[in-house]
């Protein structure tokens, strides 16, 4: 299955961003391969709609769910509407370690709009 | 790493002041931070900390619609549409003011003959300062432009970018006064804000204002009056107010012309004079924003 | 006549020199009052001072994209033109994000099957009254979270119009900004109030540039002169801008203020001092 999760640089090595919408990389990944690659966020410097630009974004890349720390209500309403599925990663470690707890169904998946206001 | 911003919601009140006197406090006691100023309308917070600028950037701000009169057949569909009085014309010759467009692009897509293009304006600058207390980011708006709210989300970018590759603890940022957006654009991802008032009348105002706004955005948010003697009565509203909605109010500044005297000398009220009413209360501020985000 | 009091930096002491000149006109001239629009919309102050008994108001709204499913073809085109990323269309649904929305109305328009109308989004009110002085009062509020002041500020002006003859004072927001120069498009003067302090000096400078681009006369007032240095003044002295005022620190005017006192209520000296400086002002002007 193809995911995304938003990170702070373009490698494998790269540290988790817990914020949708203004991290600086997008990393998609295939779970069962483990093939990756990073995408800049085209985003991160808008003023307002920075979830929703993200949202499109990935959504164009077809992945069926994403990794972030927290989702803001725009950006929720619109992977909501793409039909990706969200999880929020609250602990550290690296990619490989948050994507082991993804596969074992160890993240919470969000329901939600975690954060409320809706101009970032 | 954390971030605090400091709000008021009225001008005046002493963000700036207190944003340099947090940071020399936070220096002191060896935890590293990153500073950054998102009044970039008006950004005072590099006068009084003595920045070293390593790099400066150009601001690309809102676009600007452009009529090549080449093209233009003078039908006047672009006036029409402009929902921002930016189009007008003198006889066949149609122009658009820069200040007053938005940037929308609708008469782009309405021009019959392609005539309209829009172009990105230079709106300001960003820098990447060093300071004695660490890294500064700050900008400054070219004067009557718009997008204040997206060069406020740079500066936050830059100094949050590095911050979290640098692994630093902290990030304070200086905000402006309001609760409009370059306001919101400071308050997002804020993990705590310190809302500075003061106790007239219209500061309690404002002060619930952002207290308000703090809350619409999720970010707790703690409260200081400084200059509380001045009003004694306006001191015990806010203390009031704050009791019943909840929150702490981890200062109470008076009145002390250090801080001026600091401001002329281009230094931290705390670096200036220590021992001063006003220094001594900032770092009763200081402790109690370490034990709330639970820096140590 | 219309004079806007704006300043850069915050907490200058506009409210308070746009309040005493509206009393001082009012009391100088009860026939015409002036007419009062605190255009500070994010933290409106100036009721607290004039005291308005508020009889009209106003919702502000600006025009936000409403699609109709049954003629939408998720072909995009709306979230093409959006230059504020507030329209998205994922798998063939249309999301709108009104809080970004600015109301160009360009989605509306470009739409190739005229799915989209368009239905107000309420973002803040206006209100309107008149004081025990008889100055027409009028303001506007934000709503918590809405990102713009400027469409708020543009319909408070349109709506509380002046009547013929009738001065107009603009109390104006602090900064540099747009919501400044709404507040001071179509001002006749543009009063600048300031401190003398580094921080003060900073921002009049940015704020006397703002004038110029929008090309209206200024005038400055310096207030609470006494607790900084003289660099306000000597700026002003080498760039040609008149100091029309200098108000000093005094106690007396911290704690009235405080309470909502405007000047002529705390020292009856100022109302004569502020019909003074709109007679200064009002030469000014004519010599342009």
């Amino acid at each position: 299955m193809k995911i995304v999760l938003t990170v702070s640089s373009s490698s494998i090595d790269a540290e988790f961003d817990p914020r949708f919408g203004r991290c600086a990389y997008f990393l998609v990944m295939d779970t069962e391969t483990m093939k990756w690659e990073a995408f800049q966020n085209p985003g991160i410097n808008a003023s307002g709609g920075a979830g929703t630009q993200a949202a499109q974004f990935i959504a164009q890349k077809k992945v069926a769910a994403v990794i972030s720390g927290d989702f803001g209500p725009n950006a929720s309403a619109a992977l909501n509407a793409a039909g990706i599925l969200m999880y929020r990663n609250k602990d550290s470690g690296s990619i490989q370690d948050i994507v082991k707890r993804f596969n074992a169904g160890e993240l919470e998946k969000v329901d939600v709009p975690s954060a409320s206001g809706s101009h970032h | 790493m954390k971030q605090l911003v400091i709000l008021s919601g009225k001008g005046g009140t002493g963000k700036t002041s207190i944003t340099a006197a947090l940071a020399h406090l936070a220096h002191n006691d060896t935890i590293p931070l990153v500073l950054a100023d998102a009044d970039v309308d008006a950004a005072n917070l590099e006068l009084v900390l003595s920045p070293n600028v390593l790099e400066e950037h150009d601001f690309m701000g809102g676009k600007v619609a452009n009529i090549d009169l080449e093209k233009c057949i003078g039908c006047g569909k672009c006036e029409l549409v402009c929902r921002f009085d930016a189009i007008n014309h003198q006889g066949r010759k149609y122009q658009v003011d820069p200040i007053a467009c938005d940037g929308c692009s609708a008469c782009v897509y309405q021009c019959p003959t392609n005539a309209i293009s829009m172009e990105l304006q230079l709106a300001g600058h960003w820098f990447k300062s060093e300071t004695y207390y660490g890294p500064l980011f700050h900008a400054a708006l070219r004067p009557a432009q718009e997008n204040s709210g997206k060069l406020v989300t740079m500066v936050k970018q830059q100094a949050r970018l590095l911050a979290m590759d640098a692994n630093y603890p902290l990030l304070i940022v200086d905000g402006p006064p309001g609760i409009g957006c370059p306001v919101i654009s400071t308050v997002s991802g804020a993990d705590m804000a310190l809302i500075l008032t003061e106790p007239s009348l219209a500061g309690v105002h404002d002060m619930e204002r952002a207290l308000e706004m703090t809350h619409h955005f999720n970010v707790p948010a703690v409260v200081c009056i400084n200059k509380f003697d001045v009003y004694l009565d306006g001191a015990i509203q806010i203390e009031e107010y704050c009791h019943k909605h909840n929150y702490e109010v981890i200062g109470r500044i008076p009145y002390d012309s250090s801080i001026i005297e600091a401001m002329i000398n281009g230094e931290p009220v705390t670096a200036f004079r220590p021992e001063s009413p006003a220094s001594k209360e900032i770092h009763t501020v200081w402790q109690n924003i370490i034990q709330f985000m639970n820096l140590n | 006549m219309r004079i806007t009091v704006a300043s850069g930096k915050g907490g200058t002491g506009k409210t308070t020199v746009a309040t005493s000149l509206a009393i001082s006109l009012a009391l100088n001239n009860p026939a015409l009052p002036p007419l009062f629009l605190d255009c500070d919309v994010e933290a409106p102050n100036a009721h607290l001072f004039l005291k308005p008994a508020f009889k009209d108001k106003k919702d502000v709204s600006i025009l936000i994209p409403s699609i109709d499913e049954s003629k939408c073809t998720g072909c995009g085109r709306c979230a093409d033109v959006c230059e504020y990323h507030a329209i998205a269309v994922l798998n063939n649904k249309v999301l709108v994000f009104p809080q970004l929305c600015h109301g160009c109305g360009s989605c509306t328009l470009i739409c190739p099957t005229k799915a989209i109308r368009e239905v107000p989004n309420v973002m803040g009110v206006l209100e309107s009254g008149i004081t025990p002085l008889d100055i027409n009062f009028a303001h506007g509020i934000m709503n918590i979270g809405e990102p713009m002041a400027v469409p708020v500020i543009q319909q408070l002006k349109k709506w509380a119009a002046p009547q013929p003859g009738q001065v107009v004072i603009v109390d104006a927001p602090p900064g540099t900004s747009c919501p400044v120069v709404e507040s001071a498009r179509g001002a006749d003067f543009l009063l600048l109030v300031t401190e003398p302090t580094p921080f003060g000096l900073h921002d009049l400078k940015l704020a006397a540039q703002v004038a110029k681009e929008l090309g209206i006369p200024v005038g400055v007032i310096i207030n609470r002169e006494g607790i900084g240095n003289a660099s306000v003044e000597n700026f002003c002295e080498t760039q040609g801008l008149p100091i029309l005022m200098r108000i000093p620190y005094d106690l007396a005017i911290a704690k009235g203020t405080a309470q909502g006192q405007a000047l002529p209520e705390i020292y009856p000296k100022y109302t004569l001092l502020f019909q003074q400086l709109f007679a200064e002002i009002s030469r000014m002007v004519v010599h342009q």
